[in-house]
């Protein structure tokens, strides 16, 4: 490989009970695709962070160039050439995208000289943009070239990439990936951050893969199977759920050209979605991002209210029932957002627990509320679902992603759901308990519940759903039986590339 | 009743009178919300400034050092309220509260030495030629400095927000926090200087009413003008120049009930004075349909953990 | 450099800790304040805090405490719910004026009936009267969206307005000889919420303070209803997931604040002020503001409160009277409270930590 652009040496870094980074040190060279590895909580944000200067390393050491290198600030990371693409996106939503773009520079140009200089890059590299738009009204995948542009427009030497495949249709990452070759052949050295590890495979020149804030390995990533990359990540070997085919039931929940309108302003709203679940059977719905899972999952839910018919549980219109008339008849739901929608951060886990489950699991009589029960309800949650807390006394806040997430799945597993709808069921959450997850969910299939998953999380879906559809700006494509699909054909019911195009060169 | 009192080059050169701290006071608080910070201790801010603008002008005897004074006074009083939303990452809402009464408290304590004085005369604007057109003259050329400050201030902070780096940096701040720090910015500091602006314009507001308006010191004598400065913030849609608009239709509707008051019209003095407050519900409720313009991180507290 | 760091999860001893640090903390400021205005700072805090209880007229200020507190916690008790749920009533002096023009205006209007169901008849009107006021910005909220903080608090400046007017007018005592104000309703018998046990400062504000308390402590934590206000406090959108209807919430809460300011409001204009005037409100409805933070949105932390409150109002008075310490003194030392309160609160939920200086 050339000569090395960026050394680390040794980082380390400490919060309060956890140790993020402990003496973590690789090189990444000139010109260098470097993939940066590892599970959720290993590290790897904390990492990147201290490269960019949103955080101070407690100890260590960084070389760029051959220069000592200590960031105090981002916009000091900028200057020396080392720019950041976020995972949630750093940008604002009310302002247009050439104030978004300024607002990532040092010396931005004056503006009507920046809306050219956007429009030259952004072409250049396949990634075009309007520069006057409203940045709230652009797609997720547009709202990263916006990320990517502004980067772009001060030649960095180094780029860091936080999972910038998450938000993107496997069209889009092709083109994305076109554009980061492009990239690395005219210099730029790239810090890809990842899970995903295909990806990972198809980009990388070099990979170092972090564990529970430590270095574990380095690899490089195109003679490596991703399952040898898998069990360094993990640090085990891996479980993958199992299910038994079954013939599936009768229809238990059905929408009927579901439309609503999107609360929030910049929200995608639903448009005429109809689908059928079966008891046995679990459907998968994938989606970029931003294409009304929220929304669909607050209409199931009850949050948000439609035609009474739009939506049918058993046959009966349920479109205007409100959530507690929808969980007694046994309509279940859990929302992407564990902490301030599933669960109440600062409440703890038993008040948590009567959050859902007051009704179906009788946790109160004439609108008083039985503590008492409602602690037996957390702990039998707790003690299923394996969810590692002190005890039920816990506020949610205080467990980690995972635990949290395995909490409020298993808090609706364990009311016996007829109808059980997630969003984003193991989002950043570890191999193990996503696996836990996954598993709880094929086991209440098996006895009869009809679910229904909808994940940004391609191999998830393929994983466990019978049949498979993908929502695309409030759209619902065709429904299709998962055995036997192609990626292709999955990124083309996502939508394509959105109006994407490919580098010119 | 003998409506023909009512002289309306008077009255018009009045409103505009009426209407400057209500001004000040909102242009400051635009800043502040457009920053993404909610200070509703308006109220107690302007009265902190009407009374230590006093007290300055009439300790120095000069009327433009009591508004410097009433700036200082306003922007210490949001001192408090930065430590506390700032530093303390309390509820804004409680804190602003908190404020509001601590500086009615507060003001009536200072003021108790200034109850009965007379706070020397501010100068007029004199422009030869100008202030002697017709109508015109009356209108423009002839008012005291603050009012002109008032609007040079609009024109400023417009400006500033549509035109300036700065102005793109605060509106970032206001519309997404956790953005702007991830890109770098000090959040926190300029939030710290948008208060700061707004308590100082909010203390200038409270001294107009105590050197100009009145001009003596009666305890509480704001009586509800920052919080009407608060509703004209969500009249304007977070836009100055709207905030000028605001500021000119509350300054008429008090000029008027006044006059109608001294007319003698036949409704009861108490139902006129209500109305500037019933106006005010009046325009929160037709401004409320459509919202659009609020700062996304209005009223967020701000933590940068990790 | 100081640092905050925030907790795994709220402390449960500073939840405790906090009011009383913030009550030292006060004193000690007070204190300073009080020698900045030539006072002696240990006598000034001594009169305001220990006379009224333990000194040697405190026979006749016992009662007082509880005069002046049933209001502020009546009232108070009401604001938490709301302020629990993020509904932001501040207007509660307005519903407090509103209750005792309806309740006093119902006596008026049957003057001088003597019948054993006018008092009850006035309570129901005092509570109707605060409730109607509250829920003007309560249902322009939930049809227009308005912000309620803003229209409730310029509802007090329209109540006041027309509590002018009608001590001028409609109310106006036929035999007072042309002075402003209404009858005094202490010398109205049935009418008149006169003391319990005479000297005992227990009138049925007292008992309805009392039975508020009680009533939301079940409320929020035996029943669903307090359930689904902590929770929409907490987590807005977990609680619309819960299945919690915002609107009723807002309409409930605003409503069951304005008829308890309103039954405050009632119970003073019956009893210890007597009647209707010009200056009848005294700011109780902005003092319980601070008595519900002070209490930590808790009942019996409001029931405290409002005590210790009602003592820096009679001590106060003691204070101006012995000392020549000014009203507004005390009420400076009011905000103060509040002020610090908000201060040593974050204390609760985040940890103070030396470190160095970082980029924030």
């Amino acid at each position: 490989m050339s000569q090395s652009l960026l050394s680390i040496r040794g980082l380390t870094k400490a919060y309060p009970g956890v140790v993020a980074n402990d003496d973590v040190s690789f090189e990444i060279g000139k010109g260098e695709v470097h993939a940066l590895l590892g599970e959720n909580g290993a590290g790897k944000s904390t990492l990147v962070k201290m490269i960019y200067g949103l955080v101070k390393p407690d100890a260590g050491e960084m070389v760029l160039d051959g220069r000592s290198y200590v960031p105090a600030e981002p916009s000091m990371a900028r200057q020396l050439g080392v720019a950041m693409v976020f995972q949630h996106f750093s940008l604002f939503d009310a302002l247009n995208v050439a104030e978004n773009i300024a607002l990532g520079m040092e010396n931005p140009p004056r503006p009507r000289d920046l809306a050219g200089r956007i429009r030259e890059v952004s072409e250049l590299y396949g990634l075009p943009l309007d520069p006057f738009r409203t940045v709230g009204d652009l797609s997720a995948g547009e709202r990263q070239r916006v990320e990517i542009v502004r980067c772009l427009l001060q030649d960095p030497k180094l780029l860091i990439m936080d999972e910038p495949t998450s938000v993107l249709t496997p069209q889009e990452v092709e083109i994305l990936f076109r554009t980061l070759m492009k990239l690395r052949d005219e210099g730029t050295a790239i810090l890809y951050i990842s899970h995903k590890l295909e990806e990972i495979r198809a980009l990388c020149d070099g990979a170092t893969i972090l564990r529970l804030g430590k270095k574990v390995g380095t690899c490089v990533p195109k003679e490596t199977t991703a399952r040898a990359m898998a069990e360094m990540m993990v640090g085990s070997e891996l479980h993958t759920p199992s299910r038994e085919a079954k013939a599936p039931g009768a229809v238990r929940l059905a929408l009927k050209g579901l439309s609503v309108k999107s609360p929030g302003e910049f929200g995608t709203s639903l448009k005429g979605i109809s689908l059928e679940v079966r008891a046995g059977e679990v459907l998968g719905l994938a989606g970029v991002a931003g294409n009304g899972q929220d929304e669909l999952l607050g209409a199931l839910s009850g949050e948000i209210l439609s035609a009474p018919a739009m939506v049918e549980f058993d046959g009966t219109p349920v479109g205007g029932m409100g959530p507690m008339a929808r969980r007694r008849l046994g309509l279940l739901t859990g929302p992407e957002e564990r902490l301030g929608h599933a669960a109440a951060p600062d409440m703890s886990l038993t008040e948590n627990a009567l959050l859902t489950g007051a009704e179906r699991r009788g946790l109160m009589s004439n609108g008083f509320l039985k503590w008492g029960k409602a602690r037996s309800f957390a702990e039998e949650v707790i003690a299923r679902f394996d969810v590692r807390t002190p005890g039920p006394e816990v506020a949610a806040r205080a467990l980690s992603g995972g635990n949290l997430q395995k909490f409020v799945i298993g808090r609706e597993v364990m009311q016996n759901p007829q109808v059980l709808v997630v969003n984003q069921p193991t989002w950043g959450v570890d191999a193990a308990a996503a696996a836990t997850i996954r598993q709880a969910i094929l086991d209440l299939a098996a006895g009869g519940t009809a679910v229904i998953v909808i994940s940004q999380d391609l191999d998830e879906l393929m994983e466990i759903s019978d049949r498979f559809a993908a929502l695309n700006e409030g759209r619902l494509s065709d429904i299709r039986p998962a055995q036997g699909l192609t990626v292709d054909e999955i990124g083309l019911m996502m939508g394509g590339s959105h109006g994407m195009e490919v580098a010119h060169v | 009743m003998d409506l023909s009192a009512i002289n309306p080059v008077l009255l018009v050169a009045s409103l505009m009178v009426a209407a400057t701290p209500i001004l000040l006071a909102a242009i400051g608080e635009l800043v502040v919300e457009k920053a993404g910070v909610l200070n509703l201790g308006v109220e107690g801010m302007m009265i902190t400034g009407a009374i230590c603008g006093f007290a300055v002008a009439v300790e120095t005897g000069s009327p433009l050092m009591g508004f410097v004074g009433a700036a200082a006074g306003g922007a210490g009083l949001s001192l408090l309220f930065v430590a506390l939303t700032q530093y303390a990452l309390a509820n804004q809402v409680a804190s602003g509260l908190s404020l509001t009464l601590f500086g009615l408290g507060l003001s009536a304590l200072i003021g108790q030495r200034y109850v009965g004085e007379r706070p020397p005369p501010a100068q007029r604007l004199d422009l030869p030629v100008l202030s002697d057109l017709p109508v015109v003259g009356r209108i423009l050329f002839s008012h005291d400095l603050m009012v002109y400050v008032g609007l040079a201030l609009v024109v400023a902070v417009w400006a500033m927000l549509k035109f300036t780096r700065a102005g793109l940096i605060l509106r970032a701040v206001g519309e997404n926090h956790e953005a702007a720090h991830a890109l770098g910015y000090k959040v926190r500091r300029i939030r710290i200087l948008a208060i700061l602006f707004g308590g100082a314009c909010a203390g200038m507001g409270g001294a107009y009413i105590s050197l100009l308006r009145v001009p003596q010191w009666v305890d509480g004598m704001t009586a509800g003008t920052g919080w009407i400065a608060l509703a004209l913030v969500v009249f304007a849609s977070w836009k100055p120049g709207r905030v000028l608009l605001g500021a000119y239709l509350f300054g008429g509707v008090t000029v008027l009930q006044l006059n109608l008051q001294a007319a003698g019209l036949a409704i009861p003095v108490e139902y006129l004075s209500m109305s500037p407050y019933l106006i005010t519900i009046l325009v929160l409720v037709i401004m409320s349909s459509h919202r659009s313009g609020a700062p996304a991180s209005l009223g967020r507290t701000f933590h940068a953990s990790q | 450099m100081l640092k905050l760091e925030k907790r795994r999860q709220p402390s449960q001893v500073w939840a405790y800790l906090a009011p009383v640090v913030a009550v030292v903390a006060t004193m000690v400021a007070g204190g300073l304040l009080f020698a900045f205005l030539g006072k002696d700072p240990l006598l000034a805090i001594r009169t305001i805090f220990w006379d009224p209880l333990f000194g040697e007229f405190a026979f006749y200020y016992r009662p007082q405490m509880l005069v002046k507190g049933a209001p502020l916690v009546l009232i108070a008790i009401g604001l938490s719910l709301g302020f629990r749920a993020g509904i932001w009533n501040i207007g509660a002096e307005g519903q407090y004026i509103m209750g005792a023009i309806a309740g006093a205006g119902v006596a008026l209007a049957f003057y001088p009936l003597e019948a054993w169901w006018l008092f009850p008849l006035m309570v129901i009107c005092g509570a109707l009267g605060g409730c109607l006021w509250a829920m003007i910005p309560a249902a322009l909220r939930v049809i227009f969206g308005t912000n309620e903080i803003l229209v409730s608090l310029m509802l007090v400046y329209v109540a006041e307005q027309f509590l002018a007017s009608v001590s001028l007018g409609l109310l106006k005592n036929p035999e007072g000889y042309g002075f402003p104000g209404s009858r005094n309703l202490q010398q109205y018998p049935s009418a008149h919420n006169a003391e319990l046990i005479a000297g005992s400062g227990m009138h049925w504000g007292v008992v309805a303070a009392l039975i508020a308390v009680i009533m939301a402590y079940i409320l929020l934590n035996r029943h669903l209803l307090g359930f689904q206000i902590r929770l929409t406090g907490e987590a807005p959108r977990a609680a619309r997931f819960a299945g919690v209807k915002p609107k009723q919430l807002v309409l409930l809460c605003m409503g069951l604040a304005g008829a308890l300011a309103g039954m405050a409001g009632l119970f003073e204009v019956a009893g210890p002020s007597g009647r209707i005037s010009i200056d009848f409100n005294a700011g109780y409805g902005f003092t319980a503001i601070i008595v519900a933070f002070l209490g930590r949105l808790h009942p019996v932390g409001i029931l405290l409160a409002g005590l210790l409150m009602a003592l820096t109002y009679i001590g106060g008075e003691i204070a101006q009277s012995s000392m020549g310490l000014s009203s507004s003194a005390i009420q400076v030392f009011q905000g103060m409270l509040l002020f610090f309160l908000l201060m040593v609160d974050v204390l609760t939920n985040y940890r103070l930590k030396l470190a160095k200086a970082e980029t924030a």
